[in-house]
């Protein structure tokens, strides 16, 4: 039998809702599994961990095909707002948490949250931006560096 | 599958260690399974396990982690700090009931 995973650092790059989602998922699983689970959340994938903007993160109406819709309604004022709501309405369904509920699941299981900071440099988040959930601010290096003896998935 | 004796009885396994057969389990395999998990039963795991039971038995599965918290008042942090390797999983295979299902 192959070697089990025992460590994964997951890598959130996207701001949208669905970019989000699946880390977190995988994260959550990671850790009911018993694994060791590091998330590192950088460039729009800050927003995940933005105090301001954790509430407001939504599915993209735009170059998503995905929704099924024609590209053009995806333009419209609110199209993203409509489709997040949907999407929300859904989650609830299967009692999927929200976003904020998540953070704070994966946290409390013992997933390390972490933001970038190339990313919140280049942004200009300093920790006092993230929710308390987000144990630091650290670099590429440092990054690499936890993630020793893991895998690295990227989304 | 594999059969191994829990506490003086042969049972049949599957290859991370549930038991094929529920009905079989007794709360003195619960103590050896556990040990098997590095966990050493306090009444506090005692509650989580039984409640893991009640649960298989009357909805017919284990919850999730989530689930578990939410419906069993102890915490996500505490039951991960009673049992590391994965709560739901490892309350599970000590109560003697299959893996729980669901990826949240």
């Amino acid at each position: 039998m192959a070697e089990p995973i025992t460590k994964v650092s997951i890598v959130v790059s996207k701001g949208s809702l669905e970019g989000v989602y699946p880390a977190l998922i995988m994260a959550n699983g990671a850790r009911a599994e018993g694994m060791e689970a590091n998330l590192f959340f950088t460039f729009f994938g800050l927003d995940a961990i933005n105090a301001k903007r954790i509430e407001h993160v939504k599915v993209a109406a735009v170059g998503n095909p995905g929704l099924h819709m024609a590209s053009l309604l995806g333009v419209l004022p609110g199209m993203s707002a409509i489709a997040t709501r949907m999407m929300e309405h859904k989650m609830d369904e299967f009692d999927i948490p929200g976003l904020p509920e998540f953070i704070e699941l994966v946290a409390d299981a013992g997933c390390g949250l972490y933001g970038c900071k190339a990313s919140a440099d280049l942004f200009g988040f300093s920790e006092g931006d993230f929710v308390p959930q987000v144990k630091s601010i650290i670099t590429v290096g440092e990054f690499y560096a936890m993630s020793a003896g893991g895998q690295i998935i990227f989304t | 599958m594999t059969t191994s004796t829990l506490a003086g009885v042969a049972v049949e396994r599957d290859a991370e260690g549930f038991l094929a057969d529920p009905s079989l389990w007794s709360e003195a395999m619960a103590t050896e399974i556990a040990r098997e998990e590095g966990v050493e039963l306090t009444p506090r795991h005692w509650e989580v396990v039984r409640f893991m039971r009640h649960a298989y038995e009357t909805t017919g599965a284990g919850p999730n982690v989530r689930l578990l918290a939410k419906t069993s008042g102890v915490s996500v942090r505490e039951l991960y700090a009673l049992f590391p390797r994965g709560p739901a999983k490892t309350a599970a295979k000590i109560a003697g009931i299959p893996k729980p299902h669901g990826c949240i």
